[in-house]
């Protein structure tokens, strides 16, 4: 399913992000149905990189541990598709610039729509570096999202507002993922991209649990969790009883965002 | 070179857009000093008074005697703190302070940059944190110390192979959370626009220098110079005052490690691909997958798997030569300085000297080469001296 508009057409979207390959593949699989079942909107697949800047430690080491067993871009991009096809709800991919370019952007883009993947998201590739990326996706019609943060320039903000396609990904903090305090301005914050940004707004980066997300979600269109799926799926050992924590979490979640 | 920062197809700004704000600012102050005077006259009055510049450009007559050739050592490594870092380190200081950040923050491999920073924080009353692999401050721990006298907080980084890139990975991620208040003042001409310029900028004094002072000795420019690349700076610093003068035949040396056939290297320019990597595009040692490839080097400040944007134009377009020599090679030449002129090399240097040994056959005794002797050695004395006792007992 490639729409991404309908997981904002009733209440706030839920999208939890899971590190594609963390433990294995097979278990990702598993993960992204019972997170589905549990009432994810759509799911966030990590790309594995060994030098991601915008991660905090939690995701940097189900990173590392996916690369550790052996998953590469070309296992992620197949495992999407193969939950493209079991899931009802949009696939989304998360990772860094230079796996893509190794794999070749236009061959990346024409396999993810192969895929049935819905959209991309590249934290290290800003809209000025974007074109050559952004283009190829959409070319194949897969989204390119578009990300923004509380300390963004307004003319950089309103460049993004007319870029911007799907929905745009508002990072919560100053800071890398999984960290604590949200940023202090968060209704003004939200209120700016509002201003410039025509499509749903999705918050994301220090979402950790039932409570944060059903703070932020009457501010936004959709909150994405990442960290705190990727710790609770850990930290119950992964296999099928880290699955079924992590959609557990997930339906706490969507319970208290309503 | 266009405003985005690209030197040909390599450069730009691939960093999370957190980071933006900062280093939109960081250009516009940088635009403002380069043409400033009275900021170029207070960096130049530190460079002068504080660190010593300039530096000597050296005959060494024995190591001309011993190879064959005119040898000059360009002596970075009589500047305050013992190496070509500090040129960059007061800048970049007298940048934050108009920035207004009071925080200084800083990645180091051998600790040479990380010692300039802390030297530069101390002097203008900043705070500073030191981000370093787990495994340089092993094999660094002087230059530890001498960090921590001076006042800043040495961060140990446990990821990865526990070397440079992973420091740099740390000094982003911490730049990220803290961008509000500090500066990251990166140590080689890497990382997103506008650092490959700014720290090139910095450094061509190297180059300035040596330009005037080969010319009152030899009265001719050099026929060659020679310098080691890891991130870059000491090679660009020395190279980018000469890119115009076609006489002048150039090399950049990186560091082959165990040798390039048994891939524990960091010969990136003539073994990686184009990738991107902290902030910028460029040559990079990477797996076919598009993961960074850990380097190896037995020298802490070559251990870097990228290599500044601008050495990737300078080696397509032809205008540098890049060879690599191995630690073997870098050690031996680290011997022979200490031993003919009573100098004592940085391993990173030795790389330098060392391509200067193997070229000696080919060099007419008139031929005027320059090396950049970019740093001093006894910071070095842990990782070379296994290599000494397998020659010599008495040390």
């Amino acid at each position: 399913m490639r729409d991404l508009k309908v997981i904002f057409d009733g209440g706030t979207a839920l999208i939890p992000f899971v590190m594609a390959g963390d433990p294995d593949l097979e278990t990702t699989v598993s993960l992204v149905e019972a997170m589905v079942k549990a009432g994810a909107d759509a799911v966030e697949l990590g790309m594995p990189f060994s030098d991601p800047l915008a991660d905090g430690p939690v995701i940097q080491e189900a990173g590392q541990r996916a690369l550790a067993c052996g998953t590469t871009l070309e296992s992620v991009v197949k495992i999407a598709g193969e939950i493209a096809g079991k899931v009802a709800v949009p696939i989304i991919l998360m990772g860094y610039f230079n796996p893509i370019m190794s794999y070749g952007v236009d061959r990346f883009a024409s396999d993810l729509a192969d895929a049935g993947v819905a959209a991309v998201i590249v934290p290290d590739l800003p809209f000025d570096e974007g074109d050559e990326l952004h283009d190829a996706l959409r070319a194949h019609g897969v989204t390119p999202i578009l990300m923004v943060s509380p300390n963004i320039a307004d003319d950089r903000l309103a460049e993004i507002g007319r870029r911007a396609e799907g929905f745009v990904y508002c990072v919560s903090l100053l800071g890398v993922t999984g960290q604590g305090s949200l940023h202090e301005g968060m209704a003004s914050y939200i209120e700016r991209v509002r201003r410039n940004v025509s499509v749903p707004l999705a918050l994301g980066f220090g979402i950790d649990g039932p409570e944060r997300a059903a703070q932020v979600a009457p501010l936004v269109d959709g909150v994405v969790v990442g960290s705190a799926v990727v710790k609770a799926v850990h930290g119950s050992g992964g296999g099928p009883k880290g699955v079924a924590c992590g959609a557990k979490l997930i339906g706490e979640i969507a319970s208290a965002i309503g | 070179m266009n405003k985005k920062g690209y030197f040909g197809p390599y450069g730009g700004c691939y960093v999370p857009e957190t980071l933006f704000p900062a280093l939109e600012e960081l250009d516009r102050v940088y635009q403002e000093v380069r043409t400033d005077g009275d900021f170029q006259e207070e960096l130049k009055v530190l460079l002068n008074k504080y660190s010593g510049r300039p530096t000597p450009l050296y005959y060494a007559e024995r190591l001309s005697d011993a190879l064959g050739a005119k040898i000059y050592l360009k002596r970075e490594d009589l500047n305050h703190t013992g190496a070509h870092k500090i040129n960059n380190a007061l800048g970049q200081a007298l940048i934050a302070r108009r920035l207004g950040k009071r925080r200084i923050i800083a990645e180091t491999g051998a600790g040479q940059h990380g010692v300039a920073s802390a030297t530069a924080a101390a002097r203008f009353g900043m705070e500073c944190t030191v981000f370093m692999g787990e495994l340089d401050i092993e094999r660094q721990r002087m230059n530890v110390d001498r960090m921590r006298l001076l006042g800043a907080e040495v961060v140990p980084v446990s990821s990865g192979n526990k070397t440079l890139k992973d420091a740099t990975n740390e000094a982003i991620r911490h730049w990220v959370a803290h961008v509000e208040d500090c500066h990251y003042i990166i140590g080689s001409v890497v990382g997103p626009h506008p650092y490959p310029s700014m720290v090139r900028d910095f450094q061509r004094i190297i180059g300035d220098e040596t330009k005037e002072q080969i010319m009152a000795d030899e009265g001719r420019l050099p026929d060659v110079v020679v310098a080691c690349v890891g991130g870059g700076s000491n090679a660009m610093g020395i190279f980018y005052p000469f890119v115009e003068d076609g006489s002048v035949r150039m090399i950049g040396v990186e560091a082959a490690g165990h040798g390039v056939e048994t891939g524990e290297h960091a010969v990136t320019l003539s073994e990686g691909r184009v990738g991107v990597l902290h902030g910028s595009r460029s040559y990079l040692l990477q797996t076919d997958d598009g993961q960074v490839i850990e380097p190896y080097s037995l020298s802490a400040g070559l251990d870097y798997p990228g290599v500044g944007p601008q050495h990737s134009f300078f080696k397509d377009s032809g205008r540098v030569e890049y060879v690599s020599v191995t630690d073997y090679q870098a050690v031996a030449a680290y011997g022979e300085l200490c031993s003919l002129e009573g100098i004592i090399p940085a391993l990173e240097s030795s790389h330098a000297l060392a391509q200067v040994s193997v070229m000696a056959p080919e060099l007419d005794e008139n031929t005027v080469v320059v090396v950049n002797l970019s740093g001093r050695g006894d910071k070095d004395m842990d990782s070379v001296r296994p290599f000494l006792l397998k020659e010599d007992d008495r040390i």
